[in-house]
């Protein structure tokens, strides 16, 4: 009991740190606005003709929050080294698990959030045709986990520096190795390169966001699917941990 | 409550903390001295469980800081180097958060922030955001989190840093009030605070523990410790000399200043004479006109300087 309530507290402090600064709004702002050009737009909601949002919506969001989600996740652990609260935060009698749950959670609502503020676009599919919205909520349970993942990624990369900037480089590049290696062009690069050698390109599509991505679009619940972002998150967060450690051990 | 023992802490090579030893009890107020780079802000650090020791071990109120840090860091309260604060939030929002996370909830929490509020003068800038404050206020917004849940100890890293005149006597007098019941470690620069507020001092240099006791008998390290200083007018240097040289508890003297209205002199004594030499000076010089005459007691800042640079002491002696 002791434990959920030192996370929520920290949950709490960092979901107002979120809406104290203009970065949350700039976000969500900038966030909606992609969400909207891309699927009306270039996605080409209209020209297809049908009452589905997994190409023109969806299809999107591996690469939305590839720039994104470092944004949101790159001042968590930068931000208290370079100002030096962290040394207040691990003085305190919460353990650093509790620290590290507690902010990944707030930037996992907050983008719960974001993503929530895309209704819109399911209202709209909704008055125009008959979508199946099962599979519609199935994309967003995906689209969220996956945040998840690369949030979890960025909050690893904060942990490594005490410069925004580098922290939020260094995730874009892991989520952009994720994204790529599912990506049909890569799959066909490394399948001419590795004839022979199918399950090393096998292991490393299957490391792909966009991979697992694909059987929420369609409405596939794959517990392999949820173990795979589960454990992206888990292990990056224990990764978050060690680095922690590591820096205090000096 | 704080037991260190034979405390290190190595960065690579650098050894910052070397076999560091003491313990506190309630009631003591610790004033942890040392140059920069002592090793004093790494040695705090270890005892609130920020950094792990390399050797040696830490226990707070019977708790080990390491083995067991969450019942430890509950009974301590922490001012980081710099009182780090979170900017985003407002003084009260900060408070609040620090009450929470120490546990306090509903109406303790709402007393816990009053008293804390009251006790560092924090009315005035309550709902203005911590990016806004002045150092001072910042200083005190910190210093307010930990006394937040009244702990049993507090560390505090340099908590009269930045403060003006008027502020740094007011969170001395505070450090003393609530000496009387905590058991309260604090580093410092400035050795006026060690007789203002400590009951005992450690210097600490290079790692090391140079000197420990209480702020008197710091004092009595100094060479001037028991010294007399004699102003006398209407006779030269040279005579004053001689008349101290025959005294038997004179080991030697010095003249400071030779004026042609007067001459000042410092005289040291031989061994332990416990005001006897200021005695014998008076009985010897009667008829002469005294200006001047007061023993020594001996200077802190002379003290830590000869212990923390003993080499260039010399030097300038020579």
């Amino acid at each position: 009991m002791n434990a959920l309530a030192n996370i929520k507290t920290i949950t709490k402090r960092e979901l107002g740190a979120y809406f104290s600064s203009p970065l949350a709004y700039v976000f969500i702002v900038i966030f909606l606005l992609l969400c909207g050009f891309f699927t009306f737009m270039i996605g080409g909601f209209f020209e297809r003709g049908e009452a589905s949002l997994v190409r023109p919506f969806f299809d999107w969001h591996p690469w939305f929050y590839l720039f994104l989600v470092p944004a949101v996740g790159m001042r968590l652990w930068a931000e208290e080294r370079r100002v030096g609260t962290i040394e207040l935060l691990l003085t305190m009698p919460i353990t650093a698990w509790q620290a590290i749950v507690g902010k990944f959670l707030a930037s996992w609502l907050f983008l719960a959030l974001a993503l929530i503020l895309t209704f819109p676009v399911v209202l709209t599919v909704n008055y125009l045709g008959s979508p199946d919205n099962g599979v519609i909520l199935c994309g967003y349970v995906g689209s969220w986990l996956m945040a998840g993942a690369y949030l979890a990624i960025s909050c690893m990369t904060s942990a490594m520096t005490r410069t925004q900037v580098v922290s939020f480089i260094i995730s874009v590049v892991i989520c952009l190795f994720l994204i790529l290696a599912g990506f049909p062009p890569v799959i066909n690069l490394l399948e001419t390169w590795a004839k022979s050698w199918q399950w090393l390109v096998d292991a490393i599509t299957s490391l792909s966001v966009i991979t697992h991505f694909e059987a929420f679009q369609k409405g596939v619940l794959d517990s392999r699917d949820i173990i795979f972002f589960l454990s992206v998150i888990g292990f990056s967060l224990f990764t978050t941990s060690v680095i922690l450690r590591g820096h205090r051990a000096g | 409550m704080i037991k260190v023992h034979n405390l290190a802490k190595s960065f690579g090579t650098k050894r910052a903390v070397d076999g560091v030893s003491f313990s506190v009890e309630r009631g003591e107020v610790l004033g942890f001295l040392g140059p920069n780079g002592a090793g004093k802000s790494t040695t705090m650090r270890m005892i609130t469980g920020f950094i792990p020791p390399s050797e040696g071990t830490v226990t707070v109120g019977g708790f080990d800081i390491v083995e067991n840090p969450i019942p430890a860091r509950r009974l301590i309260g922490y001012l980081p180097e710099n009182a780090p604060a979170y900017t985003d939030m407002t003084v009260l929002g900060f408070l609040n958060f620090a009450a929470e996370i120490r546990g306090l909830r509903g109406e303790a929490k709402t007393n816990a922030v009053n008293r804390a509020v009251e006790l560092c003068f924090l009315q005035a800038v309550l709902h203005q955001s911590v990016e806004t404050l002045s150092k001072g206020y910042r200083h005190r917004t910190c210093f307010a989190q930990s006394i937040i849940h009244d702990p049993e100890v507090l560390v505090l890293d340099e908590p009269t840093d930045g403060l003006d005149p008027n502020q740094k006597h007011e969170v001395r007098g505070l450090i003393r009030r609530m000496g009387e019941k905590k058991a309260i470690i604090f580093s410092t620069h400035i050795l006026e605070e060690v007789d203002a507020v400590c009951t005992r001092a450690i210097i600490i240099d290079r790692g090391k523990i140079v000197a420990n006791g209480t702020p008197a008998e710091l004092r009595q390290k100094s060479e001037w410790a028991g010294a007399v200083t004699l102003r006398v007018s209407g006779i030269n240097a040279a005579a004053l000399n001689q008349k101290l040289a025959q005294l038997p508890t004179v080991k030697r003297a010095t003249i400071l200043e030779e004026k042609a209205t007067s001459v000042t002199a410092r005289v040291f004594p031989k061994g332990n004479v416990n005001g006897a030499l200021a005695r014998n000076i008076a009985e010897a010089t009667q008829g002469w006109h005294i200006e001047e005459l007061h023993t020594e007691e001996g200077r802190l800042d002379e003290v830590f300087r000869s212990i923390t640079m003993p080499d260039t002491m010399t030097e300038e002696k020579k």
